[in-house]
């Protein structure tokens, strides 16, 4: 059973985010790094460029295939999580303390259309 | 998932945490552990492969051998009896039909063993071939199973479960009835990873049985993701990557299972001009520059203009590099020459190698 931690938001493309005043730290969930296998690579965009909800915000990579990974709030990166570029594959170790890019919120009310951590948990006992 | 074939091993996947996919029609595993442990499992130990998919055709008669060296482009009559062969079914055009491994039990028993998606179209193939050759062919994949024990402790692991002394069972031959677990198996030291190991025909009705004893006995359960990462390491083609009807068996770097000196075969012509004049395109290794994964079927460029595509790419479990295969035109084969892989409407640097990329 994969985990899922209390206090953060969710996505049916199985993102999570977490939010600090106005920032947002957003990785993947436990779930989508089990779903993909060991991760070799992950793209991530440059600090600056302004990303809208459902835009594209990545890609991460395991060894058989490369998924995108999907905006789920829209806001600015602030900073991405260098550390992975070198070790990928922290996201499998430890996929909520490694976060993929922090953002600035651009409109909060984004937030009442992701899943907290019940409803995630149906959406995924349902996946499975 | 439902109208998939499935193996005699399908229900036994989810006992050993198998992920199942569709795999050309088939139910099967794609990873158990995970593809990096399973990869080295095989490398540095021992892994076990439900390849029960796999498709078999047996060609018997008193003109079996003629026929299927007239199918094939390696050459059947440098063998000796229950020796195994390497080798592509051609079409005229050099086009590969399939790669296939022909086990020939005796001049007038051959098996032929060929890739799961491939198996109908093969067996239409070769009836379509069949002349007035003396021979009956018959397709068995239905009541055939088949296992994969490959890596360095395969044959220890596998001679505890049988008196036959498997040493006797040298590269590339196969040796029938043996007694596995009291099971009789047909066994050929043969495989798919680059490491030793056996691959083993036996009944559909026993091969539950066998698949859990080595594993209880330490051989690790091995999924398709793992044997794809393998198989790449090892230089050997996947059809629908390397191979294809496309393209022939020397513009995909593997003239060396050609005899282009033989009497006559399908495809001889082109392939015998191929291997004297030279081909306009070819398969070269390459490694990337930076760290994203080239995949199946990216475009390759040089210079701005478009030169061939990836056939197959990873991030190598063994050697850690980024590495792949493409096919490219051949003025650019050359080992390094600089090239540019297409990812997600981006160029990548890369630099053309050898295909050893194995090697220490």
């Amino acid at each position: 059973m994969s985990t899922v931690l209390e206090g953060l938001f969710y996505t049916k493309d199985h993102e999570w985010v977490r939010v600090e005043e106005e920032k947002a730290y957003i990785g993947i969930t436990d779930y989508a790094q089990h779903s993909l296998g060991s991760i070799v690579y992950v793209e991530l965009p440059a600090v600056g460029d302004e990303i809208e909800m459902d835009e594209n915000l990545g890609v991460v990579e395991s060894v058989k295939a490369a998924s995108d990974i999907i905006m789920p709030v829209s806001g600015e990166v602030l900073e991405i999580n260098e550390d992975l570029e070198d070790s990928p594959e922290l996201i499998n170790d430890a996929p909520y303390d490694n976060h993929l890019v922090v953002v600035q919120l651009k409109d909060k009310s984004e937030l009442d259309d992701l899943m907290g951590k019940e409803d995630y948990e149906a959406f995924i006992s349902e996946e499975e | 998932m439902n109208n998939l074939k499935r193996t005699a091993l399908a229900d036994e996947y989810q006992k050993y945490g198998g992920k199942t996919v569709d795999f050309a029609g088939w139910f099967m595993p794609v990873e158990f552990e995970g593809i990096l442990k399973e990869h080295e499992a095989v490398r540095n130990d021992v892994g076990l492969f439900d390849v029960s998919h796999m498709g078999e055709i047996t060609v018997k008669g008193k003109d079996a051998m003629t026929f299927v060296n007239y199918l094939i482009t390696n050459d059947l009559e440098k063998l000796v009896d229950n020796q195994v062969l390497y080798t592509y079914l051609c079409r005229e055009d050099g086009g590969v039909v399939d790669d296939i491994l022909v086990y020939r039990f005796t001049e007038e028993d051959i098996l032929l063993v060929v890739n799961a998606s491939n198996t109908d179209k093969d067996y239409e193939w070769i009836v379509s071939k069949k002349g007035d050759y003396d021979v009956d062919i018959q397709n068995v994949s239905d009541e055939t199973a088949q296992l994969a024990i490959q890596g360095p402790n395969a044959e220890s692991v596998l001679q505890g479960h049988t008196d036959y002394d498997l040493s006797e069972i040298k590269f590339f031959f196969a040796k029938r009835d043996v007694m596995i677990d009291g099971i009789s198996c047909m066994v050929s030291r043969t495989g798919y990873t680059g490491e030793d190991g056996f691959e083993i025909y036996l009944s559909n009705d026993e091969v539950v049985k066998l698949y859990t004893n080595l594993i209880e006995d330490g051989a690790v359960p091995i999924g398709l993701g793992a044997r794809d990462t393998l198989r790449f390491e090892a230089n050997l083609p996947l059809y629908g990557n390397e191979l294809s009807d496309d393209w022939t068996p020397i513009e995909a770097g593997y003239g060396f299972f050609v005899k282009v000196d033989k009497e006559n075969f399908i495809g001889k012509e082109v392939l015998a001009t191929q291997k004297a004049e030279g081909v306009s395109r070819k398969i070269v290794g390459f490694t990337m520059a930076d760290k994203k994964i080239p995949r199946h079927g990216y475009k390759v460029f040089k210079d701005g203009k478009e030169i061939g595509f990836v056939t197959t790419g990873y991030k190598s479990p063994t050697v850690g590099d980024i590495i792949g295969l493409a096919m490219v035109d051949v003025e650019h084969s050359k080992v390094g020459t600089e090239i540019e892989i297409e990812v997600r409407n981006k160029m990548s640097g890369a630099t053309v190698r050898n295909r050893k990329f194995l090697a220490k």
